[in-house]
This record gives C-alpha cells, sequence and structure tokens, in this order.
C-alpha cells in the first residue's frame, strides 16, 4: 500500500439517541440508544468502502453523522484535515461541495413540484449563487448525458420517471458539483435486480472518470462484493470486522460474517441445496439495552463465559484485515 | 421488413417528441379540477360574482347613499323591486337603493374574505413551516404564543377595538388577519412535521441549502395543496364572521355597508319589506356555497390519494 493520507479519517465516532419512553414523567431520564458505537475507520481517495449489515445496525445513521445530519456525541470526522464535527454550521454547509449522498427511495429523494432540471441545478445555485443560468443549464445537460438521462427530459417531473432513471437523477444531483466523496445509502435496495446492475455499473464508470470515493451501504452482499474495495460489517452499531473485499468474502474471521456471507444465495439451484448454512438463532438484541461484553454473543454459536464479561477489541490479524472477536486467529 | 418499417414510425415519433414539457403536478390537478363539474361552476359564479360587485354600479342611476325622497314616504308600496325606477333590488327602510348597496356591501364582504385568508396563507404557513422545520423549543415557543393568542377572548379584542378606535373598515381587517392565520399555522406545521423527514429535504441538507431556503424551496410548495384548500374554506368563515360582526352592529359605519349588515337591516323588516331580506341573503348564500364547492374540487384535485 502507498503511504497516502486518507481523505476521509473516522475515529471512535459515537452516535447515541434519547429514547423517551411511553407515559414518563417529564423528568425521567431518556433512554440512550447508541446507534454507533466508536466506530473507527479510514477511506482513501479513489477507494470503495462497502458497509454492511442487518437493518437496524447503525448503517444509515453512521452515514447521516458524516454528513452531519445526525449530532454525533463524540470522536472526529477528519475530512480533508478538518474535523466536521467541530465546523460551525455556515462552513459545514460549505464543505458539502466535496461531500455527497446518494439517497435509499429514489423518488422520494426527489422534490415532487420541481423539474428534474432544476433538482438538478439545485446544488449549483446553492455553492455557486452567481453563475449564469445557461452555463448551469448546460452543466445539468452535461451531466444528465453522464449519468444516461436524455438531456431533453430536463423540464419533466420526478415522477414521469421510472425508479431506475430517478436514481440516476439522484446521482447526477450529488455528482454536478464534482464532490470527492459520495456517500451511497443503499442506492440500489428499492431497485429490481437488472437495474440494480445498471446503477451500480454507472456508479462504478463514473468512479473511474471522476475519481471519486464512495462509500456504498447495503444490505445485499453479492452487490457491495461487486463494487467495494474494501467491506466493513457493523452489528448494533459496532464494528465487527473490516477486511479487503476479496478477503472478507474468501477468508471471512468473524463467526457474524460467517454467516451473513454464508446466507447469500448462490444463483444456482444445486450448489445453493448443497451449501452449509450457518443459522443465526434469535433475533437482534434491542440496541437500547446491548448485551454485555461482546454486542454478537447472544447470538454467537462460539460464545464463551469470557465474551459476555470482555468486549473485543478490534484487532489487526492479517495486514488490514480487523476482526473485533477473541477467537479469531491470524 | 415489417418490424424495421415499424421501428423507423416510431424513431420518428420519438424524433418528433423530443423537447416535450413535461406536466407539473400542478398542471395535473388542475385537470384533474376540470372534471369537477360543481367546483368550476363555482369559479365561474364566483368569477360573474366578482366583476358584478366590480363593475355592476355603473348599471343603475342610483348612488349607495342617495336617498329616493319620491319613494321614502311610502316604501312597502313605492320601494318594492323594479326595473322602471331602476331600483332593481328595491329599497332600503331609509330610502336608499338596496342594489348598489347590494354591491357595496359585496366589495366589503368579499374584500374581508379574501384580505383574511391572505394574511391566514401568508403569515400562517410561514409561521407554520418555521416552527415545524426548526423543531424543539422553537417550535415549542412558537406554538404556545399561538395557543395563548387562540385563547385570547377574540369578540372583546374586537369590542375593544371598536371602542377605543371608533368603526373602521381598517379594524375589521385587524382584528380578522389578527385570528384567520392560527388553526392555518397549526395545520401547515402538521404538515410541515411529515414533511421534515422525507427524503427529499434529508438531500436539501446534504447538498448544503440553507435552512430558511429550504423551507422556502421544499417545503412550503409541497404543504400548498393543503393550504389553499383550507384557505378556500377560510374565506367563507370570514365572510360570515364579518357578517356576524356587523350583524352585532360592531361592523362597518354607514354609510358603507356589508352582507352582514345588510341581512341584519333586512332581517329587522322582514315583514313589511322581504326583499330587504331576500337579495343580500341570496348574495351571502351562493357565494357560501360556491367557496365550499370550490375547496372540495381543489380538495380532490390536488390530493387523488385522499378521494
Amino acid at each position: 500500500m502507498s503511504v497516502m493520507e486518507p481523505i476521509l479519517n473516522v475515529e471512535d465516532l459515537q452516535v447515541e439517541f434519547d429514547i423517551i419512553p411511553k407515559n414518563a414523567w417529564p423528568w425521567t431520564r431518556p433512554l440512550k440508544l447508541k446507534a454507533v458505537n466508536h466506530i473507527s475507520f479510514e477511506l482513501n481517495a479513489g477507494e470503495t468502502l462497502g458497509i454492511v449489515g442487518e437493518s437496524g445496525c447503525g448503517k444509515s445513521t453512521l452515514a447521516r453523522a458524516i454528513m452531519g445530519m445526525v449530532v454525533s456525541q463524540q470522536g472526529k470526522i477528519v475530512w480533508l484535515g478538518e474535523d466536521l464535527r467541530t465546523l460551525p454550521a455556515k462552513d459545514l454547509r460549505d464543505r458539502r461541495k466535496s461531500l455527497q449522498m446518494v439517497f435509499q427511495d429514489p423518488l422520494a429523494s426527489l422534490t415532487p413540484r420541481s423539474t428534474v432540471g432544476d433538482i438538478i441545478a439545485e446544488p449549483l445555485k446553492t455553492h455557486f449563487p452567481k453563475m449564469p443560468a445557461n452555463e448551469r443549464k448546460e452543466k445539468v445537460k452535461t451531466m444528465m448525458v453522464k449519468v444516461g438521462l436524455h438531456p431533453d427530459q430536463i423540464n419533466r417531473y420526478p415522477h414521469e420517471f421510472s425508479g431506475g432513471q430517478c436514481q440516476r437523477i439522484g446521482i447526477a444531483r450529488a455528482l454536478v458539483l464534482e464532490p470527492k466523496l459520495i456517500i451511497c445509502d443503499e442506492p440500489v435496495s428499492a431497485l429490481d435486480v437488472s437495474i440494480q446492475a445498471q446503477v451500480i455499473n454507472l456508479l462504478m464508470r463514473l468512479q473511474k472518470e471522476m475519481g471519486l470515493s464512495l462509500i456504498f451501504i447495503a444490505h445485499d452482499l453479492s452487490v457491495v462484493k461487486h463494487i467495494s474495495n474494501r467491506v466493513m460489517v457493523l452489528y448494533l452499531g459496532n464494528v465487527m470486522e473490516i477486511a479487503s473485499s476479496d478477503e472478507l468474502y474468501t477468508q471471512p474471521r468473524h463467526p457474524y460474517t460467517q454467516a451473513l456471507i454464508s446466507a447469500v444465495p448462490i444463483p444456482d439451484p444445486e450448489v445453493e441445496a448443497s451449501k452449509e448454512h450457518l443459522l443465526i438463532e434469535a433475533d437482534l438484541p434491542s440496541p437500547i439495552n446491548p448485551p454485555s461484553g461482546c454486542v454478537f454473543r447472544t447470538r454467537c454459536p462460539k460464545a464463551q463465559a469470557q465474551c459476555a464479561e470482555q468486549m473485543p477489541e478490534l484487532r489487526n490479524i492479517q495486514g488490514t484485515h480487523r476482526v473485533a472477536c477473541h477467537f479469531a486467529k491470524g | 421488413m415489417l418490424f424495421s418499417s415499424k421501428d423507423k414510425k416510431v424513431a420518428a415519433l420519438a424524433e418528433s417528441l423530443e423537447g416535450v414539457q413535461g406536466r407539473s403536478l400542478w398542471q395535473d390537478a388542475w385537470r384533474r379540477f376540470l372534471t369537477h363539474k360543481a367546483a368550476v361552476a363555482s369559479l365561474f359564479v364566483l368569477g360573474c360574482l366578482m366583476l358584478f360587485s366590480a363593475f355592476g354600479q355603473h348599471l343603475s342611476p342610483w348612488d349607495f347613499e342617495q336617498i329616493d325622497w319620491s319613494a321614502l314616504a311610502n316604501i312597502e308600496e313605492k320601494g318594492r323591486p323594479s326595473i322602471e325606477n331602476g331600483h332593481y333590488f328595491g329599497l332600503d327602510p331609509v330610502g336608499r337603493d338596496l342594489y348598489q348597496r347590494t354591491i357595496q356591501g359585496s366589495r366589503i364582504s368579499l374584500m374581508v374574505g379574501f384580505m383574511g385568508a391572505f394574511v391566514a396563507v401568508f403569515i400562517g404557513t410561514i409561521y407554520g413551516a418555521i416552527a415545524g422545520y426548526i423543531g424543539g423549543r422553537v417550535d415549542s415557543i412558537m406554538m404556545r404564543t399561538l395557543e395563548v393568542l387562540s385563547a385570547f377572548p377574540f369578540m372583546f379584542l374586537v369590542i375593544v377595538l371598536m371602542a377605543v378606535f371608533g368603526r373602521n373598515v381598517l379594524l375589521i381587517f385587524v382584528a380578522i388577519g389578527a385570528v384567520s392565520w392560527l388553526s392555518m399555522a397549526r395545520i401547515v406545521r402538521g404538515q410541515t412535521l411529515s414533511l421534515k423527514r422525507k427524503e427529499y429535504i434529508e438531500a436539501a441538507v446534504a447538498i448544503g441549502v440553507k435552512p430558511f431556503t429550504i423551507v422556502i424551496r421544499h417545503i412550503v410548495p409541497n404543504v400548498l395543496g393543503v393550504v389553499i384548500v383550507y384557505a378556500t374554506l377560510l374565506v367563507p368563515e370570514m365572510i360570515l364572521f364579518e357578517s356576524f360582526i356587523s350583524f352585532l352592529g360592531l361592523g362597518v359605519s354607514e354609510p358603507h355597508t356589508s352582507w352582514g349588515a345588510l341581512i341584519s337591516e333586512g332581517a329587522g323588516n322582514m315583514r313589511t319589506a322581504p326583499w330587504t331580506l331576500i337579495y343580500p341573503m341570496a348574495f351571502l348564500v351562493v357565494t357560501l356555497f360556491c367557496f365550499n364547492f370550490l375547496g372540495d374540487g381543489l380538495r380532490d384535485a390536488l390530493d387523488p390519494k385522499d378521494r
């Protein structure tokens, strides 16, 4: 690996939500829900980091916390040498130029009463208010061509497009400022499989053309494998494992990752039937009251007494492969 | 061969379609509105009514303050509606032309109605959207302020204003404006709370749009559907309210009049001169019906899902 300065460095990030129980007195202390629990990672320029995990494991919260849309309680989000958490709101808005986001629901993320042209032009209007209108329109049209939309559709409205097209509009809006990083929060979960492939290939192509970094959140492991250089596995707000994509899929070390990967269906009925499935018992524990020690121990097939007492550190076991399990061997 | 010729036709058609202007949600709503017959008819009637109250006075030789001395002694006989002497709607009990007075009253009543609705839309929408969007403590303070205002005995306020400053049309506008936006603000706040978590608002935040711009550019256009419907229903409410104040004798001052004042006057003479009640009442009833149908049609047009 080259000695490159990472463009994004998240250190010990923690996000808590206050949960006010039903029928509580006004003076009772709200319960704390730890959505993101001491997460650290870094991201290099041009790299794609996949984030996977079950529903409710804090993937989206992590993304929103990096964008500053959710208040984080502790830690650092160092973006190009500046800690975004300590920046005043005005500067934070300005930094958004280089840090954009693509959302899960393609149609819901577009303002229903604006035309596509206005939607894609909004970042330009916000950050370059003095740009002449025709130049802005030109930029929007080029961007539409780039993401595979017809520039003649500039005057149409979001409800006149299909889901895949809407997601292309969302991507165009994120890219029009030529950012350095795009956070994709489950960008393909709402699309059907053939469209998923189109959108992912589009993202990969644009990444190459524009030298983007991506944070790609999904719960579909095969999608993440296709696009990511490195993958981070989250469980209940904690990092279970980070490794390069190849290594994680061929040699998962954490029992949770192993179970996740064995659950990925293989599109061949014979192989699928003969494959060994590692089933995980029980449901996700409540994040308000997480298990002591290792958060995964209640469902872990390898759990021992040690797991309930001591939280496993996220430790390097081989190169950049990091695992949070007492029993993972290098 | 068969297919290729068809393909060419389709391609040619597609060529000719390029640069098509999409239909916005507003245009869609307008088309749906046009299919609602009662609402379209109401819009037409209201349009006519407004034109009539703006220009109708030129059709009669009389003036709304002028007393017809020749008929004053015998209103019950000579004051009846007739085309010949130019008193189309008859005379009021003091011998003034009711046609002119109805037109004058229409102006005041419609103005009060629209003014109230306008103030409600303007202040209520902005206030509610800001309270809902910012949320938290700001929201609490803004909504508590609103509750204090709406708990204030409003009739009392009107009476005090009238007693202190004398009877003045402007004061009615002030008084009506002061209350009309309260419930509008509440409605808009509720809508905003549900819009705030929509992904397109988050997307705007992610782009780096300033909060006030988000309210104006993303929240207000999307609550406007509800606001417009509510505003059309608010206009008749305001007209009724003004009528009520006038009926109590606190409204506009003579020689000016309004529908409420005319009806109040007419109600006193309905045995001897029924026309003094019937004409202004007909105007009021027609207007109220029309606005209600209009609101109905707009609601159907603007949120087709809730039908």
